[in-house]
């Protein structure tokens, strides 16, 4: 069993707050996924969930025990950081062999832990050479290595991708979600990069100004994001919001966008319950559309607006147009060439996947 | 939990306090608490031995009586000025002309150098030696069949001044040096090269871009080289050992006389309290500026 | 073309003019040591047959001999041997003692901040700009309240005192560079305070270590002042013998003997300085660029 759970930690720095009342649990096996800007407070917690930074007020339970007063050393984690934090001095095997020199573990059990380790990453060929000698996925791995032979309750993650270059990030990535699919050993991983959350996470928590905005599996978060700040940073391009006002039809919602130059968009059969219905209709509200909700109207979807494409970005797979919508730039990923700048298009919107938001604490309606 | 891992984490916690703290008792008693009691005995009338009865500020007062301080401070202020100017002056010259991808640099930067690891008692004796006027470079200059040539400066009583502020520029001019060259190697080519492709010639270069760039490095230099003109003592016993008469007598070995040759203590303490203020007065401003800009940055 | 060609040969000019100069200041540099060098080979009447910077024309180490073992220091004619002696067993406990502490303290004051911790550093940093006229006084009466007025252990102690303020600044220096997260990844991998500085901090930090030997090394070597404040008579170190030697005023002046003294006094600092001038240099403009 190793579970893991943060219940009301919080972090000051005098009178400077940068966690407030943060409760989040995972279960065995469960890759959570610390998601944020920089300065959200989540490498912060991180580190006090390592035991490297004191805790102000709560508790943290590992496999259901307190630690808030245990060293590292002494609370069954392993890490690996951003700057991977090799020894310099230290060959690869001694590297990855000091946290159990530490504790005292007979050399011939060190050894079996260090080729058991190093042939699961790959790396066997590389355990005398010095960290100076390696390439930064090598470092990687020999961060991961370290991290392995612990046998750990729990993995911490610190930013471990963001110092390679693109290709390799993504491929450990892969690794990294290949590894814990193998030990299926419980992660706590901290980024702010949304692709590696979506990708490797089984619990998202997306952070911000030392505050929890939600938390759930991935999908759900960008499927369902919990206000307006979650919504713009999961996904890419950015989920758009656009005001409207809402209007009720029957047992559904139709939402009215301006449109400039143009009739005003209507926007109906989005589905709310009758309470939010009764509460919101007639006024005015946020309406969030991923860009592939978009699509241009054919006989069988039929248009929902016409719009004006200021620019088109083709990317390969498709094309990203841009244009104005309810007095704010709007983007619609659509099949290549289909969109043409400077051109007039008739654009149907899959209702279903639209997310309304309140207009002013811009959290979800449902 | 057992009590005892929470005792040693808290153990855990105060140990590096507790290894720092004997190196700060030191620094504290033998600079801070010294410093005090050097205060302290400057406002007795202690002679030969300390004696602790305050008289004040008379000891003060007999100091700025003794036309020997005078002769020390104006000497400071005349070798100060002197050694910096051409301290700093050459050892900037010799920085940019070491920049121009010069072969030997390595070589040539080593021969500036060297003097900076001798002993300034070394130094004073070598150049006690040079100036001697009966057998050194005057006597050379002579031989060679310049007869009226004269270099007699080390038994001038007027000039002997500036014999240590040959010595002392010899001795630390490749110290500014090394400074400069760390700040120049320190700038960003590609401000040359904007300068240079929009057609500025190289001296307008150092003038303008260059030279301006390296203030924090002039303000290193200048600082380090008057903190080693204030506590100079050594170079000028070996050279003049104050002499001819009391003609190249400076604070530091006005001190030093002061306290263990003549039995003046308190005079003696007095004078290394103003020492004390005039250094401080440069130093903690710039140690404030240096170590508020690192944190800043 | 002719154009291009003189602006070429105006180049070159330059180059010429750069290299000049550089050769020009070399030499004056080195003059010095020539001078004593070849002073120190002379026989006396060479000396005052008025050679001065030429090759000497009989070469004889019998100025070096006496330096070493002969010259009268005070009332004494044992040489400058047994202050070599006394040097040598002052700088070799006083730069380790302080090399060592230097070094903790350089890695508290980066990788165990505490609050106050600047101040602490502010505290030891002034330290090393004291002019210590400041405290010759109040350091006389305490080596002599303690016992250790005069003798070797004495200086060993005042210089390890002042010296702990540069090495601290060097360590402190160094280690701000090296990345708090090596110190975490030790602490997760179950290291102490002392496994971690003793394991991971302690064998990267050698470029640092010699630095701060060399300049402490160079230090007190050369120190004048306390040597000639706090000792007296055979117990002093070498810049106070050679500084006797030089101001003996009986007798014909032995300059060629002055010079061979000058010489093993600077020899020790010297050899350093060439073997491995390039710490010599990262020592001096420690305090003054930032890194």
């Amino acid at each position: 069993m190793s579970t893991l759970e943060i219940d009301r930690v919080r972090k000051a720095y005098g009178h400077l707050e940068v966690l407030k009342e943060v409760s989040i649990s995972i279960g065995t096996g469960d890759f959570l996924v610390l998601l944020g800007p920089s300065g959200c407070g989540k490498s912060t917690l991180l580190n006090m969930i390592a035991g490297l930074e004191t805790i102000t007020g709560g508790q943290i339970r590992i496999a259901g025990k307190t630690v808030n007063d245990l060293s590292p050393k002494d609370r069954d984690i392993a890490m690996v950081f951003q700057s991977y934090a090799l020894y310099p001095t230290m060959t690869v095997r001694q590297n990855i062999e000091f946290g159990m020199k530490i504790r005292r573990i007979a050399q011939a059990d060190r050894d079996r832990a260090v080729k058991t380790a190093s042939d699961l990453l790959q790396i066997t060929h590389l355990l005398d050479r010095k960290p100076s000698q390696l390439s930064g996925g090598q470092r990687q791995r020999v961060a991961m290595g370290r991290a392995i032979v612990r046998e750990p309750k729990l993995f911490l993650f610190d930013e471990p991708l963001s110092n390679l270059d693109a290709k390799l990030r993504v491929d450990m990535r892969t690794e990294i979600k290949r590894l814990h699919a193998r030990l299926g050993t419980t992660i706590v991983y901290v980024t702010h990069d949304q692709i590696e959350a979506m990708t490797l996470a089984t619990r998202v928590a997306v952070m911000k100004d030392g505050v929890v905005q939600q938390l759930d599996e991935p999908q759900a978060v960008y499927d369902r994001p919990a206000n307006v700040y979650v919504a713009r940073f999961v996904g890419s391009p950015a989920m758009n919001i656009v005001p409207a006002v809402l209007g009720a039809e029957g047992a559904t919602a139709t939402a009215v966008i301006d449109i400039a130059r143009r009739p005003a968009a209507r926007i109906g059969g989005i589905s709310l319950s009758a309470e939010a219905l009764r509460r919101y209709a007639g006024r005015k509200v946020l309406v969030g559309i991923r860009p592939e909700n978009f699509s241009i109207a054919t006989a069988s979807a039929a248009p929902a607006l016409t719009v004006d494409f200021d620019v088109v970005e083709p990317t390969g797979p498709d094309t990203l147009a841009v244009f104005q919508l309810g007095g704010v730039e709007v983007t619609a990923r659509l099949p290549p060439r289909q969109a043409h700048a400077g051109r007039e298009a008739a654009l149907a919107v899959d209702t279903s996947k639209i997310v309304l938001f309140d207009s002013e604490t811009e959290t979800r309606i449902d | 939990m057992s009590a005892s891992t929470r005792m040693s984490s808290r153990l855990a916690g105060w140990l590096p306090r507790i290894v720092v703290a004997p190196s700060l008792l030191v620094v504290i008693v033998t600079v801070y608490l010294f410093i005090l009691w050097t205060g302290v005995i400057s406002v007795t009338s202690s002679k030969f031995v300390p004696t602790y009865d305050f008289v004040g500020l008379e000891q003060y007062v007999r100091l700025w009586a003794t036309p020997r301080w005078h002769t020390a401070v104006a000497n400071l202020f005349i070798f100060s000025a002197l050694f910096l100017a051409l301290s700093t002056g050459l050892g900037l010259l010799m920085a940019i002309l070491l920049d121009q991808n010069i072969r030997a640099e390595g070589a040539l930067r080593a021969i500036y150098l060297y003097p900076m690891a001798l002993s300034f008692i070394v130094t004073g004796t070598a150049w006690k030696w040079i100036m001697n006027p009966g057998l050194g470079v005057q006597k050379v200059v002579n031989d060679l069949g310049w007869t009226d040539f004269r270099f007699d400066w080390i038994t001038n009583p007027d000039t002997a001044i500036y014999t240590v502020v040959v010595a002392g520029v010899w001795q630390s001019s490749g110290f500014a040096m090394a400074i400069f060259l760390a700040g120049l190697r320190g700038i960003d080519n590609s401000v040359i090269k904007a300068a240079q492709i929009e057609g500025a010639s190289l001296p307008l270069i150092y003038r303008q871009i260059i030279i301006p760039m390296l203030r924090p490095a002039m303000l290193s230099v200048i600082v380090l080289l008057s903190y080693i003109a204030i506590k100079s003592f050594d170079l000028v016993l070996a050279l003049t050992n104050g002499g001819p008469g009391t003609a190249t007598e400076l604070p530091s070995t006005f001190m030093f006389s002061a306290t263990f040759r003549r039995n003046q203590m308190g005079v003696g303490a007095a004078s290394a309290v103003m020492m004390l203020m005039t250094v401080a007065a440069i130093i903690v401003p710039y140690l404030y500026s240096e170590l508020r800009s690192e944190n800043n940055g | 073309m002719a154009e291009a060609l003189s602006q070429s040969g105006k180049a070159r000019l330059g180059r010429l003019f750069v290299y000049g100069c550089l050769v020009v200041v070399a030499l004056l540099y080195l003059m010095p040591l020539w001078v004593m060098v070849v002073t120190s080979l002379k026989p006396l009447d060479e000396i005052y047959g008025g050679s001065f910077i030429g090759v000497p024309k009989v070469v004889t180490l019998d100025a070096w001999r006496a330096a070493w073992s002969e010259a009268c220091i005070g009332t004494e004619c044992t040489g400058l041997k047994p202050y070599f002696v006394n040097s040598l067993l002052m700088v070799i406990p006083a730069v380790a003692l302080s090399t060592g502490i230097g070094a903790i303290n350089g890695y508290i004051l980066t990788k165990w901040r505490f609050p106050g911790a600047n101040f602490v550093f502010g505290l030891l940093l002034f330290g090393c700009f004291l002019p210590y006229q400041a405290i010759l006084i109040p350091m006389a009466r305490t080596l002599g309240l303690l016992g250790l007025a005069g003798s070797i252990p004495g200086l060993v102690a005042v210089h390890a005192s002042y010296g702990i303020c540069f090495t601290t600044l060097f360590f402190r220096n160094y280690f701000v560079s090296l990345p708090d997260e090596l110190t975490k990844a030790a602490m997760v991998d179950g290291a102490g305070f002392f496994r971690i500085f003793w394991s991971v901090i302690l064998p990267t930090s050698i470029p640092i270590i010699v630095v701060s030997c060399i300049w402490q090394f160079t230090q007190i070597w050369n120190d004048f002042l306390f040597g000639v404040s706090f000792t007296s008579g055979s117990s002093s170190p070498i810049t106070v013998a050679l500084n006797n030697i030089v101001n003996v005023t009986t007798g014909r002046k032995q300059y060629n003997v002055d010079m061979a003294a000058a010489m093993i006094a600077a020899i020790p600092t010297l050899v350093v300085y060439i073997v491995a001038g390039r710490y010599f240099v990262r020592g001096l403009t420690a305090g003054a660029v930032k890194g």
